[in-house]
């Protein structure tokens, strides 16, 4: 039986969650709005809404005073290399602990999620050390290394639940008609996995783009991706609202749109399949 | 049934995995271990020997420790306070029937997928700047005195960006929680005569508990260890210094590994603690 629901009623849950979205949304609205104001618009009293003059100069100058490619495709190398290595590595691995689970495949999978609980800041300095030594520190390859480390037990996990729900009997079938190994995972698995694989990555590239610890503490000047180019506004340059807001603006505006597509591997990936 | 070959395949296609996490661990793990009983100084001296649980001692008899734990304490606890109940309410919300739900979720959800340095410096400036922020208009309007948000009320400031950053995700996974809710039961309770607070003190929060259960639990984890939004909104001042950042400033800033270390051992000690719970309730779910 579906629940009646009056026309009032509808219009009265409506208008409380639109309200309160754009509340929360608010912020970020603000920052898109103010990046299209020039300096002396982004901070008149009152403040303005939509009535300003529209200018994309902010844009251009910060894309000119900072060189913002550069730390746009760091952000993208890194968060791009992590995932991928990651999951190359995590796929064999969800595989045979969904396919062909042992008694400690639960503690394998228990043994990985308390790594990820590892506090970052616990093991600072040995990471801060070792990358001096290995020539690491303010490279690329050195963060793709760490935040696929730091990444691989969520990416474990979410393969592992994806590939739980692929039926077994399937393999069986195959491999009664005599299918190698090669051939189960080319022709059967690799076809029905291919989703799960996608919700895993997509997840994974906005983790790490999104990382703060340890992209501010190991890079400086080449390395750098945009949460380090927006940390370097923090003063005084923060005090120009336009020109950070287009800083803002630019650095989220990608991840947004992917998130939007990934809101449902949210809750999985990061409840480990806790809560569906 | 698996065959011998198939288990020995698995647990080779199992090994890189195993082996990169395993040195992940152990390898910074006994560093810091290692670390925190010398006196270790890179900048003034080097390494200064072997002293025992000196490292550890001073760690909690130094004077910023204890507003350090108390700094830590406030954020998680207001953070998780106001995430949990806002989030349980906004769940509540979001599963009513009503136009464009989908576009509203997606304007929920959207401060989670903001990077952390992002959101605490356009709240930092735009929104918490005592001169020009968009709270000092709100504030002058109505004829207040502007706040100087992250040096007047600092706390209140980080718990409150830190909330709006995590309440999506509490949300999510609340609302998530609420639609596997039999709605039976609900009209059934509601054709009863069932108060709306009866219903959701007796239907709907103990559906829930489980789901509450992991948002704090996760939560916590990620709260105990946020950086980016101290180190760009107030770098530690203002009584808004917490353990993380504590440890961070030891082991940096002024270089003083042997100190930082032992915190940073008290700080996986606490983890640990967190986390044992939250792999009670994942192991069980695995059974399921």
């Amino acid at each position: 039986m579906a629940r009646t629901v009056t026309i009032q009623r509808k219009s009265l849950n409506t208008a409380l969650a639109w309200a309160v979205g754009l509340l929360i949304f608010f912020p970020i609205l603000w920052t898109i709005l103010t990046s299209f104001k020039t300096e002396a618009q982004a901070i008149a009293s009152p403040p303005l809404f939509l009535n300003f003059d529209w200018t994309l100069e902010n844009y251009a100058v910060v894309q000119e005073r900072s060189n913002y490619m550069r730390f746009l495709w760091n952000s993208v190398i890194i968060a791009g290399g992590s995932t991928l290595l990651g999951v190359i590595i995590a796929v064999p691995a969800a595989w045979a602990m969904a396919f062909v689970p042992s008694k400690r495949t639960k503690d394998i999978l228990l043994w990985m999620l308390s790594t990820k609980m590892l506090p970052a800041v616990g093991v600072l300095y040995p990471i801060y050390l070792l990358f001096i030594r290995l020539g690491l520190l303010d490279t690329r390859g050195g963060l793709v290394v760490v935040l696929m480390l730091i990444n691989l037990p969520i990416i474990v996990w979410m393969l592992y639940t994806y590939f739980r729900e692929i039926p077994g009997e399937i393999l069986e079938a195959a491999r009664m008609d005599g299918a190698t190994l090669k051939e189960e995972i080319l022709h059967i698995l690799t076809p029905m996995a291919v989703p799960g694989i996608a919700s895993t990555v997509l997840l994974n590239f906005i983790l790490a783009w999104n990382e703060a610890f340890w992209t501010l503490n190991l890079t400086a000047v080449d390395a750098a991706p945009l949460t380090a180019f927006i940390a370097s506004y923090s003063s005084p340059e923060g005090l120009f609202f336009a020109k950070l807001s287009a800083a803002s603006t630019m650095a989220i505006a990608p991840i947004l749109i992917l998130g939007w597509f990934s809101q449902k591997q949210l809750v999985r990936g990061l409840t480990f399949g806790a809560v569906k | 049934m698996a065959t011998q070959h198939s288990r020995s395949v698995a647990r080779l296609m199992m090994a890189p995995a195993v082996v990169l996490l395993l040195g992940w661990m152990l390898v910074p793990l006994t560093m810091t271990l290692y670390f925190s009983f010398k006196k270790y100084l890179p900048l003034r001296g080097g390494d200064l020997g072997w002293v025992g649980f000196d490292n550890y001692i001073r760690f909690v008899s130094s004077s910023s420790f204890w507003p350090a734990v108390q700094a830590t304490l406030v954020i998680v606890i207001g953070v998780l306070a106001i995430t949990v109940i806002l989030g349980i309410l906004l769940a509540m919300l979001l599963d009513q029937p009503m136009w464009g739900q989908g576009v509203v979720r997606i304007l929920v959800i959207a401060p989670f997928f903001v990077m952390p340095t992002v959101s605490a410096l356009v709240w930092k400036n735009m929104f918490m700047d005592p001169v020009n922020g968009l709270l000092a208009h709100l504030w002058r309007f109505f004829g207040a005195e502007p706040v100087s948000w992250l040096s007047e009320a600092s706390m209140t400031s980080i718990v409150m960006i830190v909330s709006w950053q995590w309440l999506p995700f509490a949300t999510l996974i609340l609302l998530t929680a609420i639609q596997s809710l039999d709605s039976e039961q609900l009209e059934a309770a509601e054709m009863d005569g069932a108060p709306p607070l009866k219903r959701f003190y007796h239907i709907i929060l103990p559906h829930l508990s489980r789901a509450i259960t992991i948002v704090i639990l996760i939560q916590t984890i990620f709260l105990l260890s946020i950086f980016a939004e101290i180190f760009v909104t107030t770098g530690g001042a203002f009584g808004t210094r917490t353990l993380t950042y504590l440890i961070f400033q030891r082991v940096l800033e002024s270089q003083n590994v042997g100190l930082g270390s032992a915190g940073g051992v008290y700080a996986i000690i606490l983890a640990n603690i967190v986390a044992v719970f939250l792999m009670r309730i994942v192991g069980k779910n695995l059974d399921a």
